[in-house]
């Protein structure tokens, strides 16, 4: 469309490709005011305050109309000002208006449009009703008062990531945005991403809060708090302070820190090394014996939970190492306690993260040993901005400060993990040596960089093959996954994030006002790398240091349990089955009966029911324990039951009594 | 499957038809079925069996040697108010109101003796004439029955009576001697408009579609009628399903589709059944399905169950809806026809539309375009009701004049009590809760799609709504707002707030806490929402508003500044006051008064209290003298 004109108001603007009238606009240098318009999801058309007038077309939406040369639009014409007015003053009659206490005070644009459109007065009154928070997710607050439904969200969290686990619910007036029948966040598919809340104008969604306990932890004598700080952090955390994004902020960010109160300041980028070479050493066995392949990453907990719903028979594959948060996390109350001289109890670890779903990771069961978490508190990056200015820090004056050693030390490899394609490349520089390629090979695999959300690559080390795929998106994972189980295409290793352009786009991070701040922090990562001396993870001093005097060699049982997890299916609506009759014997037969819809449907609660009197009537009732349980995924094959362990699928009632006798005679059960 | 013949049988019903010397035709739309004519149906067949005169009711399956009454079931008639309604053929009698009681009598007289029920014909309420039959009534001769012609007429289940009508043979015509262009250039030329509210050339529509590359396309019938009153498209469905699947299959010819579906509300189980047993029907016969009439086309109607929003007639939502998602509008361009149902160009068509098309194709457009105005040819469905005499289903030419329906066909104004009278209407809302009210001063005003829009009103699908003096306007504005912000999907802004923002207003202006910001805020909003929402529903909800403002800004102004009810239907408002000429001081009031407000002696005129009253009523209730106004 080259040579081709639009007007907006009164000034000729050339078109190049644009999708619609309003980025034609934006390229122009107007800002259209919109609370739904995303360039990344669909055009949804809800909020009316794009409205521009179109010679002879009259008033449309911009984000709707594509551009056609010749047209004439004006942008604030007094009708469309009129109109957006009503529009922000319909939605701040019935928004919850405690602005001085939101989180998202500073960056709200319904509080920014509300000051552009000179609105000095709501002249509507309230007339709904103030809901509950939603508070059950361990990463995000959900807070209906003040979602204006633009669907953002939604439409985030199904385009994007594919999930949908929000969504609308009710009609007209009694719209509102909620998980599947109205549960709560915590009960369902969210994967703690948070792209809803990086994508939400206003405070509805906001990563949920832990500043609170991390200040009475520094304030508290008895206890040793340090910090980890991820890679994505040092390049965004200053954009709260005025500065571009990826400017690199590492030695401001470890003075603030101390200043704060913090006793050591370390760095993930150390663990992130360290899972290169465990995940390293793990991806070259499976390449070696040909098992398990394509090794999936392991570092992004919002994947690791979207594959423990969608992807379970995939689980093996995934990497078994922990991410690099949780690796700190272990490492550190392993190692600490003795150097600091305290009790594991009193060491506090305060991960500094990107993301949101870091802070559910740090809350999962098998992260937490003897009631103590490895990683006591997870901040977001937004959320260290804030402990900054309350500190009352003047962040750009602040002298730069070096992280504590020895887990301070860090490589390029362990920095460039931030980045979509970082972890693929950090694992290429050492897998290349392993696989024998020279000692100074060039490091950098540019072929694995780039913007798009699903990147593939092939390159040969010293003749091998190695087929990779870099994906964002859990989306375009999903695409990923589709095509590896059809046998389309086959991988070697496949790097998921979830958040787009990787940890850097995460949904801990600032509230940029610019389209392209994901790719200037990634390039402020990459300037980091190139400016170490050391861009391999097996360059990395204190990690060889860390092998030789606490966990051996690679792939010692230690390093094993410290840095390595497992993976859990979620596929069950409820994993908690229900004890129905539960024996006191000492040898007990498990019994268990599906109740889910199919099974329901197909008689199981008849099965049950005869189970359970056949064994009353046999006075048998202490050496048996009967569950109902939630569906054994054969739903055609219903009614299930399980006996001993024996599973019988579509189960009589007459197989359901003799299996049970069988069974407790052969284990020589005796009546009471 | 052999081409299907329809000329033979054509033949072969009518000829089983004419071996029958009479017929008894029960309404059994759902005006006449909620007042019993399914009992009358059944209480006929009782009768003829008790009175020996051999009967059949299913002619297609039925041998009707030596039987001598047909009773069917008809779909709806339109003179509702009149319901149970029964027509004895071949006399051409009209019974009204008829009760199963009535019905031995009915047997006896007319089917046995050939003689007419004086005491069931239709009596003009006025002039206290009775009339025989449907070509006489007044409500009826005005009228101009084409798409409910059959309607009232043939058995809906019965293919063949279709057939025997003429039906089927233009979807023929469509398919084996037409071209798509020559059928959408017919249908252009007919000038048919969408019946169901913007009035938008239905031949532009099929036009653009048709332009589309192929191959799959879709035809989708909007059957999700939702306005309150409002019983055309069900009427249709119920009383002749046959005409919309023809209308769907000349459509699909047009533009190209191989699929449709037929999108009805849930709450409409007979026309789904019916809809359902004509596709299966139709399908039985070899006319739809594959290889229509021996082309080498094909097409498969669904039918959708709606599950009750209004915003699902809007086209976008609709097509949401069958997808499975939320049933909520999305942005126009692009346009159903260029990217519809799952993304592949689609037609939506009202219901009325496509029952139109078959009459199109089947008698030439010129014959279409006799009726009706140069710019809106046809004939128009209205649903009538309200304060008026004769409410029903009925079928004019476009462009007929609100004076027109409202004093001739609905038989004039009535009070609160049904009683006709001689008054003027106070208000005529048209188009249901998207349109408008219109006013004594458009008693000559065409109803036509642009002299309504001139007038900030809209045909929309048709309901007519009839409004006496004692109506209060801005209650009726409140009364279509609640509606649409019930109905409201919540996507967009102006819409979802804006609707409930009026809401609240008016309910402040009804119940006196209005001020003159209110007002100003008021039209603002309503002109906020009409321009800017993004879907028809929200750039329509404003209407009631808007008119009622236009043309009784006086009696908002009263409730506003005077806190005063010009109609006195507004509680909040009633400042109940007896009348010292017209009271006699009986006592009653007093008596019934539940907080003790009137005093007064015995046979003295007697006062009330403002202070005390509670506005409730019941004094002006319970007054036989009329003395207590409440204005």
């Amino acid at each position: 469309m080259k040579g081709e004109f639009v007007v907006i108001d009164g000034r000729s603007i050339e078109l190049n490709g644009e999708k619609n009238l309003l980025e034609v606009a934006r390229k122009a240098g107007i800002d259209i005011p919109t609370f739904c318009y995303h360039s990344q999801l669909s055009v949804y058309g809800a909020c009316r305050l794009c409205i521009v007038d179109i010679e002879g077309r009259g008033v449309v939406t911009s984000c709707s109309t594509a551009p056609e040369p010749g047209m004439k639009v004006r942008t604030n014409t007094d009708e469309i000002r009129a109109i957006r007015k009503v529009a922000v003053e319909l939605l701040l009659a019935n928004h919850d208006q405690s602005c001085p206490t939101c989180s998202k005070s500073a960056s709200c644009r319904l509080q920014s449009l509300a000051r552009r459109f000179g609105i000095e007065q709501v002249r509507y009154k309230r007339v709904s009703q103030p809901q509950q928070l939603d508070k059950s997710s361990y990463s995000l607050v959900r807070d209906p008062n003040k979602c204006i439904l633009c669907g953002d969200c939604v439409r985030a969290c199904r385009e994007v990531q594919g999930i949908g686990a929000i969504d609308f619910v009710g009609r007209g007036s009694h719209t509102s945005v909620q998980p599947a029948f109205g549960k709560d966040l915590k009960q369902v598919e969210c994967v703690n991403c948070g792209l809803c809340a990086s994508v939400c104008p206003t405070g509805a969604i906001i990563p949920k809060p832990e500043i609170e306990g991390v200040w009475k932890a520094v304030n508290d004598p008895k206890k040793k708090v340090i910090a980890q700080i991820a890679p994505a952090v040092r390049v965004a955390v200053g954009e709260m302070f005025g500065l571009a994004p990826g400017t690199i902020a590492t030695g401001q960010i470890v003075a603030a820190l101390r200043m704060i109160g913090f006793d050591a300041v370390y760095d993930t980028s150390f663990t992130a090394d360290l899972t290169v070479i465990e995940e390293g050493m793990e991806f070259l066995n499976r390449k070696t014996k040909g098992e398990r392949l394509p090794q999936f990453t392991s570092c992004c907990p919002g994947w690791v939970k979207y594959a423990e719903q969608y992807a379970t028979d995939m689980l093996p594959n995934l990497s078994s190492c922990k991410s690099p948060q949780q690796m700190f996390g272990s490492l550190a109350k392993h190692v600490l306690p003795e150097t600091f001289g305290i009790s594991k109890e009193d060491l506090v670890v305060v991960s500094i993260m990107p993301c949101t779903a870091k802070k559910f990771e740090a809350k999962r069961p098998e992260f937490i040993v003897d009631g103590v978490a490895d990683v006591d508190f997870v901040l977001t990056t937004q959320e260290l901005g804030l402990m900054i200015e309350e500190a009352g820090l003047d962040f750009e004056s602040i002298e730069p400060e070096s992280m504590d050693m020895p887990f301070g030390q860090k490589t390029g490899a362990g920095v460039i993990f931030g980045a979509t394609g970082g972890v693929t490349e950090a694992v290429l520089r050492f897998a290349a040596e392993k696989l024998g390629a020279p000692k100074y090979a060039p490091v950098e695999y540019r072929q694995v960089r780039g913007g798009e959300g699903l990147r593939e690559a092939t390159l040969t080390v010293n003749g091998v093959e190695l087929k990779l795929a870099i994906v964002y998106g859990l989306g375009n994972a999903q695409k990923v996954l589709d095509d590896i189980r059809s046998g389309k295409c086959k991988y070697d290793l496949v790097e998921v994030m979830s958040c787009p352009g990787g940890c850097v786009g995460g949904a801990g991070q600032p509230v940029s006002k610019y389209g392209d701040a994901s790719a200037r922090r990634a390039k402020g990562l990459y300037d980091s790398d190139k400016m170490l001396d050391t861009r391999r993870s097996q360059d990395n001093a204190a990690v060889a240091d860390t092998y030789k005097d606490t966990l051996g060699e690679v792939g010692s049982k230690l390093a094993h349990d410290l840095l390595h997890t497992k993976y859990k299916s979620r596929k069950r609506l409820s994993d908690s089955d229900m004890e129905l009759l539960s024996g006191t014997g000492n040898k007990k037969l498990d019994v268990k009966v599906c109740v889910g819809t199919s099974c329901m449907i197909r008689g199981s609660q008849h099965l049950l029911q005869g189970l359970m009197e056949h064994i009353e009537d046999r006075r048998m009732s202490s050496c048996v324990d009967i569950k109902a349980t939630f569906c054994f995924e054969a739903c055609d094959l219903g009614p299930t039951v399980s006996i001993g362990g024996k599973v019988i699928r579509k189960c009589t009632m007459q197989q359901a009594l003799d299996t049970l006798d069988e069974e407790l005679s052969a284990m020589g059960a005796v009546a009471d | 499957m052999s081409i299907i013949n329809l000329e033979a049988i054509s033949e072969a019903f009518l000829a089983k038809q004419g071996k029958l010397p009479h017929r008894v035709i029960i309404c059994a739309g759902t005006g006449c079925v909620a007042n019993g004519a399914l009992k009358v149906f059944e209480e006929f067949k009782k009768q003829a069996e008790a009175s020996s005169i051999p009967y059949v009711i299913e002619l297609k399956k039925e041998d009707v040697e030596g039987k001598h009454v047909h009773i069917s079931r008809s779909g709806c008639q339109g003179f509702c108010q009149m319901g149970p309604l029964v027509t004895i053929e071949p006399e051409g009698i009209l019974y009204t109101k008829v009760k199963p009681a009535d019905v031995a009598e009915i047997v006896g007289k007319t089917l046995a003796g050939g003689q007419m029920v004086e005491r069931l014909l239709y009596k003009d309420p006025r002039t206290q004439e009775s009339y025989k039959g449907n070509d006489d009534i007044p409500f009826y001769k005005k009228q101009s029955r084409s798409v409910l012609k059959n309607s009232g007429h043939i058995d809906p289940e019965c293919i063949e009576e279709y057939i025997a009508k003429g039906g089927y043979f233009a979807a023929r015509r469509a398919y084996v001697d037409m071209t798509p262009a020559a059928v959408v250039e017919e249908i252009n030329f007919s000038g048919l408009r969408g019946r169901g509210g913007g009035g938008f050339p239905t031949a532009r529509k099929w036009e653009l579609c048709r332009v589309q590359p192929g191959p799959k396309k879709y035809i989708i019938c909007n059957g999700d009628e939702g306005d309150p009153g409002a019983f055309m498209d069900r009427s249709v469905m119920e009383g002749n399903p046959h005409a919309v699947l023809e209308g769907m299959m000349i459509a699909a010819r047009a533009i190209g589709a191989d699929e449709g579906y037929v999108y009805v509300r849930a709450e409409y189980p007979l026309a789904v059944e019916r809809v359902k047993k004509a596709i299966a029907e139709a399908e039985g016969r070899g006319i739809l399905g594959d290889g229509i009439f021996g082309s080498e086309h094909s097409l498969n109607i669904h039918i959708m169950e709606g599950a009750g929003a209004f915003v699902c007639g809007e086209e976008t939502a609709l097509i949401a809806s069958i997808e499975g998602l939320r049933g909520m509008p999305s942005p126009k361009p692009p346009f159903p026809a260029q990217s519809g149902l799952f993304g592949k160009p689609t037609v939506i068509n009202n219901v009325e539309t496509l029952a139109s098309v078959p009459i199109i194709i089947g008698q030439g457009a010129a014959e279409f375009r006799k009726y009706g105005t140069a710019a809106s040819p046809g004939t128009k469905t209205f649903a009538i009701t309200g304060h008026v005499a004769n409410t029903g289903l009925i079928e004019v030419p476009i462009g007929t004049t609100l004076g027109e329906v409202v004093y001739e066909i609905g038989g004039g104004v009535t009070n609160d009590a049904g009683e006709p009278t001689d008054e003027q209407f106070k208000a005529v809302q048209i188009g249901g809760p998207s349109g408008g009210c219109l006013t004594p001063e458009h008693t000559s005003l065409p109803l036509d799609f642009d002299s309504l829009k001139g007038v900030g009103a809209m045909v929309g699908s048709g309901g007519l709504v009839v409004m006496n003096k004692n109506t209060c306007m801005v209650k009726i504005a409140q009364f279509f707002m609640q509606f649409t912000q019930n109905e409201s999907c919540g996507k967009c802004v102006l819409c979802r707030e804006g609707t409930r923002q009026m809401l609240a207003m008016l309910e402040d202006i009804t119940e006196g806490r209005a001020d003159a910001h209110t007002l100003d805020l008021l039209e603002s909003t309503a002109k906020a929402v009409a321009k800017a929402s993004l879907c028809g529903l929200g750039k329509t909800a404003p209407n009631p508003v808007l008119s009622t403002l236009r043309h009784f800004r006086a009696e908002y102004e009263a409730h506003v500044f005077q806190k005063r009810c010009p109609a006195g239907q507004c509680k909040a408002l009633a400042a109940p006051k007896i009348q010292t000429d017209k009271c006699k001081g009986c006592t009653l009031c007093a008596k019934k008064c539940p907080v003790g407000a009137i005093s007064g002696e015995v046979r003295q005129p007697h006062s009330i209290d403002p202070d005390v009253c509670i506005r409730c009523g019941v004094c002006s209730q319970v007054c036989k003298f009329g003395a207590v106004t409440n204005i």
